[in-house]
């Protein structure tokens, strides 16, 4: 047993620990020894919590049993998830987070005492409002991320779910909550406390439902972000400064990586929310009539040929890279390419993929050295001076209307410069619309050469005829 | 007049905000997907309010309303402490530069 104040203290360390965890991943090189400090700051965690409480009875020995119980299926789950399933792993993860958040605050509310936030039906104000901040936040971030998960993992339409009224309800909902969480400070109702939570797991549906599956970066980083709320508000409630500390920084962390997401796609954070991109009603039209624009499409002869003449040679991938699971049969094609002494860089657009940095996991995962991945800002430079750009599952990221069509959707939006190198090859199993729902002016452009097949078979190909 | 605890903890929440914002803007972009996994796992602390809240029964009644939220919320926490560390060990494990690649 150790008393409060040590071990307050030592929270503090477990705070600073994870602090020095994220410092980690500002280079790869650092990045493997921060992931040590924030298992370190866990460690610290868990065992000044077992020493504070001092209760060595026969509920211990369950503890233990239920924490590996946890601990087995979540290193199973880490070590068989293919990396292409990241985002739902993510989404899926988050949402756990939010459940035990919202579990926490029932069981703090049903037996304060343990907590020393009072006796029931006497619980103290402050305490109250934390614990149902963090149970509406909470379950707000498991039924919005189950949401996501279902989506990212295809289960779920991608396609934005819309009815008339659903902001003017998701509004009244939302102060609903806030009206009751006032009635039950007042009341200390237990049904009150229940309906607040009931009322935010709908909540969390209806802000997830709208939005498309091409803005879900921005939606795993918002949940993210929620799921920091939740435990900063459970930490305000236990007193807890570890908890607290986490919480604000992943809170922030969340917050800072949707910014980010908002601004590749040049949208504000508001209209992402409210959903309603990605809905097709508008494209087929559009398509309709550009279909007569004639398009220039080759094979994997024609590709093989002008990259293996080419001194330079920019890959852009995109989300159909991941679908296909092409990275390892790209990577392929890269090596025969540098063999014939040919330079490849890669070209990462932020909100390329489902997730914030999706790409470059992928790559590494192919052992693509990550010094031959490039930025949007890093490389848009050096399209102009290449030879051959080779787009692979990207689509309205290198679209050029967004610089030159105010009418557009996307006019505006950061894009590669992908039309400046001398010759285009576009992968591409169609020539349907991206995300947007808008066509890409890149198909029809005279350096532009299509191959219509599935990314994973077409550089498969290539590799064949790069010998 | 004496500081309510509260507002020490406030000003630790909004120091740390400030913290979160510094260091999250230095990550590089190449790690993004890592950050948000190793986020998940710590901000999977929460388990300490769930191991209070499970060793908070008796001993004539280890499993009351309370503490079954309490071991549930065990069990969800000690996935993604494990899973979430795991899975970001497993990523940064791939993020090799051109010389260690001599294979």
């Amino acid at each position: 047993m150790i008393s409060a104040n040590l071990a307050a203290i030592f929270y503090l360390v477990s705070g600073i620990l994870f602090i020095l965890a994220l410092r980690g991943l500002s280079s790869p090189d650092t990045s493997r020894q921060g992931n040590y400090f924030g298992i370190a700051g866990m460690i610290i965690a868990i065992v000044v919590t077992f020493l504070s409480i001092g209760n060595f009875s026969t509920s211990l020995v369950y503890v233990v049993i239920f924490l590996v119980i946890g601990g087995a299926i979540g290193a199973f789950i880490a070590f068989k998830i293919p990396m292409t399933a990241m985002p739902e792993l993510v989404a899926g993860f988050h949402s756990l987070v939010g459940l035990a958040a919202v579990f926490v605050a029932i069981a703090a509310f049903l037996n304060p005492a343990a907590f020393n936030l009072g006796i029931v039906g006497d619980i103290k104000l402050a305490s109250l409002i934390e614990m149902s901040i963090g149970a509406a936040v909470g379950a707000i971030t498991f039924s919005g991320s189950i949401i996501a998960f279902l989506k990212l993992r295809g289960i779920m339409s991608g396609a934005p779910i819309t009815f008339n009224g659903q902001h003017i309800l998701n509004l009244i909902l939302g102060i609903g909550i806030f009206v009751l969480i006032f009635y039950l400070c007042k009341t200390q109702s237990t049904n009150i406390f229940w309906t607040v939570i009931i009322i935010s797991f709908l909540v969390g549906v209806l802000l997830i439902i709208p939005i498309g599956g091409a803005d879900m970066p921005v939606v795993i980083s918002m949940l993210n972000s929620y799921s920091g709320w939740a435990a900063a508000g459970i930490g305000f409630t236990l007193e807890n400064t570890a908890l607290i500390i986490t919480g604000a920084l992943v809170g922030s962390s969340g917050a800072i990586l949707s910014y980010i997401m908002c601004k590749a796609m040049n949208r504000s954070f508001v209209s992402v929310i409210l959903g309603g991109f990605g809905a097709d009603n508008s494209a087929d039209d559009k398509k309709e009539k550009k279909d007569q624009k004639p398009v220039k499409s080759g094979n994997a002869e024609d590709a093989a040929f002008l990259m293996k003449n080419a001194s330079s040679v920019i890959i852009v991938p995109g989300y159909g890279m991941a679908v296909a699971q092409a990275q390892h049969a790209l990577r392929e094609m890269v090596d025969k390419l540098k063999k014939n002494d040919i330079k490849v860089t890669y070209a990462i657009h932020p909100v390329a993929g489902r997730m914030p940095g999706h790409m470059n996991v992928l790559l590494a995962e192919a052992n693509v050295p990550y010094d031959e991945v490039f930025e949007l800002e890093d490389i848009n430079n050096d399209f102009a001076n290449s030879d051959v750009a080779f787009v692979i599952g990207a689509n309205d990221v290198t679209n050029p209307v967004a610089k030159t069509d105010p009418k557009s959707p996307i006019f505006g939006m950061p894009v590669l410069d992908v039309e400046k190198c001398k010759s285009v090859l576009f992968v591409k199993r169609s020539l349907s619309p991206g995300y947007a729902g808008i066509d890409n002016e890149l198909f029809y452009k005279d350096n532009t050469l299509m191959l219509f097949a599935d990314a994973k078979k077409m550089t498969e190909d290539i590799v064949k005829n790069l010998d | 007049m004496e500081i309510d605890p509260f507002i020490f903890r406030l000003s630790i929440f909004i120091l740390s905000i400030f913290i979160g914002y510094y260091v999250v803007w230095s990550v590089t972009p190449s790690l993004h997907t890592p950050l948000m996994s190793v986020t998940n796992a710590i901000s999977s602390v929460i388990i300490v309010g769930a191991i209070i809240a499970a060793l908070a029964g008796t001993s004539e009644s280890i499993f009351n309303t309370s503490s079954i939220f309490g071991f549930i919320a065990i069990i969800l926490a000690a996935i993604n402490i494990f899973g979430g560390f795991l899975v970001t060990q497993r990523m940064l494990q791939m993020y090799k530069k051109k010389k260690d690649k001599k294979k």
